[in-house]
């Protein structure tokens, strides 16, 4: 692709990921509304649509503060590193099969990388605001990271064995017959797993904690900057969604609808599935989680890994 | 394992629940005749108001929202000159009621009485004060009050007998 169509197709993608995001929040407001026999916002706009758009003029007009017992630059560029971080693993999803920004044959090792990094955002925040609510969510963000990273990488190299590469278009590709879920159902569920602790989201929101920690590790945020935390989080589901596709659900392959909507549709569907889990499962403690992490999905995915190598060599 | 899938199936069933919101303007929840909502001052079956300004709501208010000036008629009737309710004080508690011995001051089933500027939540005797008798349809303190006003002497209430002269001769 020639330098201008990266031009136009990054300010693009991100003005998709945007609204994309900002739709998520209307649309899990709505479905727990839903699950929990209320309705949601269905005020504002044809179904409460545009409720996104009063929030974040809200959000706008909140008072930018900065705590004065707050590490400042670190304060200020940590709500940033989540959403970069979160936005630069898009150039490697392969959205369609011409569509998507970046051809990286190591595709899936800069998936997992820059996720890692997101990590910081939380962790420096949690340090950052000099609070006690903020240090504890940010220790968890941390205790939680070393646990589920490590399966999380192995879960995924069962998929890396079967397509033969780490770039995600191959990956695709090698599903044309049968998607990654059918022999890789173990390593699905365990990146599952993970990919929720991954973006903090329930029941694996130990860093922001609600009703421990006030609001975790952006308890002194307020304004754009909380805003932006926010941001992260739903770029997050969405990134994790569109790799459970990409890697476990066949990408954009389907019958009849055009690739790029197959994509759309699987995606989506992993997002409500996140909303759902959010609506019924309790938060557990953290020690519960990182037994849960290093006791039964690290060997659970070591045997996935095992088996997998062991039977593609019987194959061969 | 099995109880957690079964939870997310419960989760999804919801989906098809009877909602519990009211959706409020278009539909009203219901509201108990005795709910207590925005205070009213009431009048008597003739039309004349029942408040005899005896401060009594004044006194009872916990939140010392009720402030009110008597005064007199030339028929010797007391009434309050003005009567105030600072509405953004008020909690609504109902003692205003339960003191006034006229059955002037009552609660009524409104609640709807949002503003956007506070000075307006501060209701004069004109805006609290309806047309009609309230809950309590009938009655009128002074026809029935031993009290001697212009128009009725002592004894000509009802159910009252007409004053014993105590320097008289006969019993």
């Amino acid at each position: 692709m020639s330098t201008l169509q990266y031009l136009i197709l990054i300010p693009g993608l991100i003005f998709v990921l945007m609204s994309v995001a900002s739709g998520l929040i209307w649309l899990e407001r709505r479905l727990l509304g839903i699950w929990q026999d209320r309705y949601g916002p269905n005020r504002v706009g044809p179904f409460g649509i545009l409720q996104v758009l009063a929030d974040i003029l809200k959000v706008f007009t909140k008072e930018d503060w900065v705590p004065p017992f707050a590490d400042k630059p670190v304060f200020i560029i940590a709500p940033a590193i989540i959403v970069v971080t979160v936005l630069i693993t898009f150039a490697v999803v392969p959205f369609g099969p011409r569509a998507g920004l970046a051809d990286l044959n190591i595709g899936l090792l800069f998936f997992l990388a820059m996720s890692s990094l997101g990590v910081y955002s939380v962790a420096l925040a949690g340090w950052a605001s000099d609070s006690k609510y903020s240090l504890l969510g940010g220790l968890r963000a941390s205790a939680q990271m070393i646990s589920y990273e490590v399966f999380m990488g192995l879960s995924l190299m069962g998929v890396v064995m079967l397509a033969g590469s780490f770039n995600l278009r191959t990956i695709v590709l090698a599903q044309k017959h049968m998607w990654n879920i059918v022999p890789q159902f173990l390593g699905f569920i365990i990146f599952m797993i993970a990919g929720i602790a991954e973006t903090h989201r329930l029941p694996f929101d130990l860093p922001e904690a609600e009703s421990e920690l006030v609001a975790g590790f952006h308890s002194e945020y307020s304004g754009m900057k909380f805003g932006m935390f926010f941001l992260g989080e739903y770029f997050g589901i969405t990134l994790i969604s569109a790799m459970m596709t990409t890697l476990f659900l066949g990408g954009w392959f389907g019958p009849v609808l055009p690739p790029i909507v197959w994509f759309a549709v699987k995606t989506l569907a992993f997002i409500c599935f996140f909303i759902l889990l959010r609506a019924t499962l309790p938060r557990p403690r953290y020690d519960q989680l990182m037994s849960f992490g290093w006791k039964a999905m690290f060997p659970l995915s070591l045997v996935n890994l095992l088996v997998t190598g062991g039977l593609i060599l019987a194959g061969r | 394992m099995l109880a957690l899938l079964r939870a997310l199936w419960l989760i999804l069933l919801h989906t098809f629940k009877k909602r519990v919101t009211v959706q409020y303007p278009e539909r009203k929840a219901y509201v108990p005749p005795r709910w207590r909502g925005r205070i009213i001052l009431s009048r008597d079956p003739d039309g004349g108001e029942r408040c005899v300004a005896c401060c009594l709501c004044a006194v009872a208010c916990p939140v010392d929202c009720i402030a009110l000036q008597a005064t007199e008629d030339k028929t010797g009737r007391r009434y309050p000159e003005t009567f105030r309710i600072n509405f953004s004080r008020c909690i609504f508690c109902g003692y205003c009621e339960e003191a006034c011995p006229t059955y002037a001051i009552q609660l009524t089933t409104d609640y709807e009485m949002g503003e956007y500027r506070r000075a307006n939540l501060v209701y004069e005797k004109e805006d609290l004060l309806i047309s009609g008798q309230g809950k309590y349809p009938g009655y009128n303190f002074y026809r029935v009050a031993g009290l001697e006003i212009g128009g009725k002497a002592k004894g000509e209430a009802e159910n009252e007998r007409p004053p014993v002269d105590v320097r008289g001769l006969l019993p």
